[in-house]
């Protein structure tokens, strides 16, 4: 090892200066810019700074059933180019079964289907008097593609929404398969992030079914190929909630992915807010011709199966322009504009896991930690100096450059402080001291048995050091489990307690050896108070 | 100070049967307990479910919470005051989680709201857990304890004997079993914080445990006449003092977590303190009671390998032979007032012996070999 004393302290000054170096900016503000720039403030954990972990699950596969509907739909139409006849069809899951009426003597059917959707299998066909009948599934590569798609593509929406909603260092990140971890630090209200993050939000645009009733709708009777929605209605007055039903024709006729933008608008009569949206060329095209073909119609604008409006089409609508309104608040017409801008999610998701913690109790949090650590500290090193006098001192002094090496590098490699973080600084400063009362116990013992103050020592030192690597490396060995297993605040204490395991060998090893040596060297003491 | 006189001599390894007996008893009212509350009382980190904290700034009492709840069909409601009663500060445990957008915490606020007025709640912290994380937890930490454990065994067996890592893992189990087990009869609640402290004490005890074993190793070196049984009591005796004492600065510091650092990590502390106790106490009477156990075993056929490599290791740490003694300085510079409990069993401190170095250790060992017999 580094015999020279000089070469030691060297490094030990040098390894603090950098230690404080790295941890400055956490403790004060008035520092130059360049310093504040190049290392961070100790970046804390939701439990301290108050905020919001989420985990959400998305409904995968409930993107690749939405991808057969439209597949059933369109195959229909495919079908009906080609001459034929088409009985019925129908999707359970993710299997479509058609029945058609032959016409040819061979079935050409399938091979029609399969040529022309090669992403999906057929599992079944079967041949009767005329009549033909396949079952069609997607087959499980596509699926694993398409679903693993709509995970990515939910993550990159989510990301969207919240970089639009204004919150600083959001981590949204994929978690396994099919999870989304969203972390928002010091998030006011999370129930309207929550609501933001996690709507659909898809828009679709259909028809109303005027010539059917809907009273008989209402009884059970619906049309095929219709579907009862209802309007969220809010009295204005009274607060109360009423909903209003439509008989709405299945059929999709434009969603919103062909939108360009949207904006809150204030209506200039009632000084109602409503939302802008603007379509793309494509969305634009499109628009024109559904407006010009269901002139006098009404026309169903719907969000996530909830009718926001129908208003009837007067005339063709050119210029891609359309708004959408509703009894909105303007803070809901703002999360709706959003949530549009950022685009739909491809599949709903689920909240498998929510954990929000308010900023005052943050506080609270840090405030008691802070306390618990400098307490608890103060106990050891009174307790060390009483115990071992003046080798007590240099062990406390280890001890002190221990807990300003766990904090820089902290500050230094972006790893987060959490409550349970700072439990296990207070537990690192119970244990640190723990190398060094071996390595004192030893050096009583050396000396007990008649060696000289400084071959004790040194005897001390050296026997020690294979206990404290043994003992310290099983306890490493425990913290970096815990680091693989735990989420959030758990991993945080993983982190301060193998950085505290580590440095505190190097404190208690190296630094205090150092300033022995250093005694014996230069003071020429005779006699070690310990 | 020096609370430990050296050459003391406490017979920790012939009380081993009382010591066995005592563990076996806390062992088993944990697991009666256990068996009496259908297993952990797990919190909603592992079962899934709703945590609401919430501070109520009207006085105000847990009654008046409860009825304003009624009826929210949300499953089993506990609740319970934390902080203290000025604090005015509720935990609202709730059986049920929501995985729609119109989160449960938000219908409690609206509940509590309607009561005591919308200005005077303030939710601090909301946890929800949904069941089917609740198990992937429940089994990820499982697993996390296993896991620890089977690493730690190939590494002691790496460093010492297969034998010595048993004793390590049988001390680890105790301490693992005892702690759920006071979780179980106070009642408390085992979430991922306790999972974590639980790990912290699997490394924590074997922190001790390892230094024992160290001592043992070298001392199979050196002292090869005594009894194995001896010898493991003798090892136990050199590395006492650093036992208590890294036990008592370490118990120092988590006593004050325990008292200061808040709701949030109260049974976090609660669970180390508990951990740190026993887990000293099986280093001393559980770990190396079991390798004496096997020792018939493995001492035979292992203790060779075992023994010499750990000369290997000691030889190859070894400083430079020490100069020879020039001054009578006086090694134990100490305070003639000592404080000494364990003085009045162990046998006096052999008196200072002859300062020629090398043949000392043998000396001393089969001194205090004599004494013993004599008993």
């Amino acid at each position: 090892m580094f015999r020279d004393l000089r070469i030691r302290f060297t490094i030990i000054i040098l390894l603090t200066m950098g230690a404080l170096f790295a941890l400055a900016p956490s403790l004060t503000n008035n520092l130059p810019d360049w310093w504040k720039n190049s290392v961070h403030k100790i970046k804390l954990g939701l439990d301290l700074q108050g905020g919001m972990h989420l985990i959400l699950e998305v409904e995968a596969e409930k993107a690749v059933e939405s991808y057969m509907e439209r597949t059933l739909n369109d195959l229909q139409s495919f079908l009906k180019n080609k001459g034929v006849l088409v009985v019925s069809a129908d999707r359970k899951g993710l299997d479509i079964q058609i029945k058609y009426v032959e016409a040819g003597n061979k079935d050409i059917v399938p091979s029609l289907i399969t040529n022309r959707y090669p992403e999906l299998e057929v599992l079944k066909t079967t041949r009767q008097a005329g009549h033909g009948e396949i079952t069609l599934t997607i087959n499980p590569k596509q699926k694993a593609a398409m679903e693993r798609s709509a995970v990515d593509q939910a993550l990159e929406t989510i990301r969207n929404r919240v970089d639009q909603f204004g919150v600083t260092e959001p981590d949204i990140s994929r978690q396994g398969k099919d999870q989304i971890l969203v972390q928002l630090p010091g998030i006011k209200d999370p129930e309207r992030a929550i609501k933001l993050i996690g709507k659909t939000a898809l828009l679709e645009f259909k028809l109303v079914d005027d010539e059917h009733s809907l009273e008989e709708a209402l009884k059970g009777n619906i049309p095929p190929g219709d579907e009862i929605l209802y309007q969220r209605i809010v009295d204005p007055d009274t607060g109360a909630v009423t909903r209003k039903p439509y008989l709405i024709k299945k059929k999709t006729l434009l969603t919103g992915d062909v939108l360009k933008d949207a904006r809150v608008r204030i209506n200039s009569q009632y000084g109602e807010p409503y939302v802008a949206i603007t379509f793309d060329s494509r969305g634009a095209e499109e628009f024109e011709k559904i407006t010009a073909k269901y002139v006098k119609k009404r026309l169903a604008i719907i969000l996530d199966n909830n009718v926001y409006s129908a208003p009837v089409i007067q005339e063709r609508i050119a210029g891609g322009r359309a708004q959408i309104t509703g009894n909105f608040t303007a803070q809901e017409a703002h999360d709706l504009a959003i949530v549009l801008r950022a685009g739909a999610l491809p599949a709903p998701v689920k909240i498998l896991e929510k954990r929000t913690v308010g900023p005052t109790l943050g506080e609270d949090s840090i405030r008691r930690g802070i306390t618990s650590v400098i307490i608890g500290g103060l106990l050891v090193v009174v307790f060390m100096a009483f115990y071992y006098k003046l080798s007590g001192v240099v062990a406390d002094l280890a001890l002190f450059l221990n807990v300003i090496f766990i904090l820089a590098i902290l500050a230094a490699f972006r790893a987060t402080l959490t409550l349970p973080g700072i439990a296990g600084i207070v537990l690192t400063i119970g244990m640190a001291v723990d190398a060094n009362v071996l390595i004192f116990e030893r050096i009583r013992e050396e000396l007990w048995i008649g060696k000289t103050p400084r071959a004790a020592m040194e005897a001390g030192f050296s026997k020690a050091f294979i206990t404290i690597l043994d003992a310290n490396v099983t306890t490493l060995i425990a913290a970096v489990v815990l680091y693989q297993f735990g989420t959030g605040p758990v991993k945080g204490f993983a982190v301060t307690l193998s950085i505290g395991i580590v440095s505190s060998m190097f404190t208690a090893i190296v630094v205090s050896r150092a300033i022995f040596d250093l005694a014996f060297e230069k003071r020429r003491i005779r006699k070690i108070s310990i | 100070m020096r609370i430990f006189k050296p050459g003391m001599n406490i017979q920790f390894v012939r009380v081993r049967y009382i010591a066995i007996t005592i563990s076996l008893i806390l062992i088993l009212s944990g697991v009666i307990s256990l068996i009496v509350h259908h297993g952990p009382n797990y919190g909603i980190d592992f079962r899934g479910g709703t945590m609401i904290q919430v501070r109520i700034l009207k006085p105000t009492n847990i009654a008046e919470i409860r009825k304003s709840l009624q009826g929210l069909k949300l499953g089993e409601i506990v609740i319970q005051s934390i902080g203290g009663k000025s604090s005015n500060e509720y935990l609202i445990r709730l059986e049920k989680s929501s995985t729609s957008l119109k989160g449960i915490s938000e219908i409690v606020k609206e509940r509590l709201a309607q009561k005591f007025g919308l200005k005077n709640v303030v939710i601090r912290r909301v946890e929800m857990v949904g069941p089917k994380v609740g198990k992937d937890l429940r089994r990820k930490g499982l697993w996390a304890i296993v896991f620890s454990m089977i690493a730690i065994l190939i590494y002691i067996t790496w460093r010492f004997e297969f034998w010595f890592a048993i004793g390590a893992i049988v001390a680890l189990a105790h301490d693992v079993t005892i702690t759920v087990g006071v979780f179980s009869l106070t009642n408390k609640q085992i979430n991922l914080a306790i999972v974590a402290a639980i790990l912290t004490i699997i490394g924590y005890s074997l922190n001790d445990t390892i230094v024992v074993y160290d001592r043992i190793r070298e001392n199979m070196k050196k002292l090869q006449k005594i009894s194995f049984a001896d010898l493991v009591n003798q090892s136990i005796n050199e590395t006492l003092s650093r036992t208590i004492l890294t036990s008592l600065t370490t118990l120092i510091t988590v006593v004050i977590l325990f008292l200061v650092g808040g709701g949030v990590i109260h049974n976090f502390a609660f669970a180390l303190i508990i951990g740190i106790v026993v887990g000293t106490y099986s280093s001393i009477y559980i770990a190396s009671p079991v390798v004496l156990f096997f020792e018939p075993y493995g001492r035979n056929k292992k203790g060779a390998r075992a023994k010499a490599s750990a000369g290997r290791r000691v030889a190859a740490s070894r400083p430079k032979p020490s100069k020879p003694l020039v001054s009578s300085s006086t090694p134990a510079a100490e305070p003639a007032i000592e404080v000494s409990p364990a003085s009045q069993e162990a046998p006096a401190a052999p008196s200072k012996p002859a300062t020629k170095s090398s043949s000392k250790k043998k000396k001393r060992s089969s001194n205090n070999k004599k004494k013993r017999r004599k008993k």
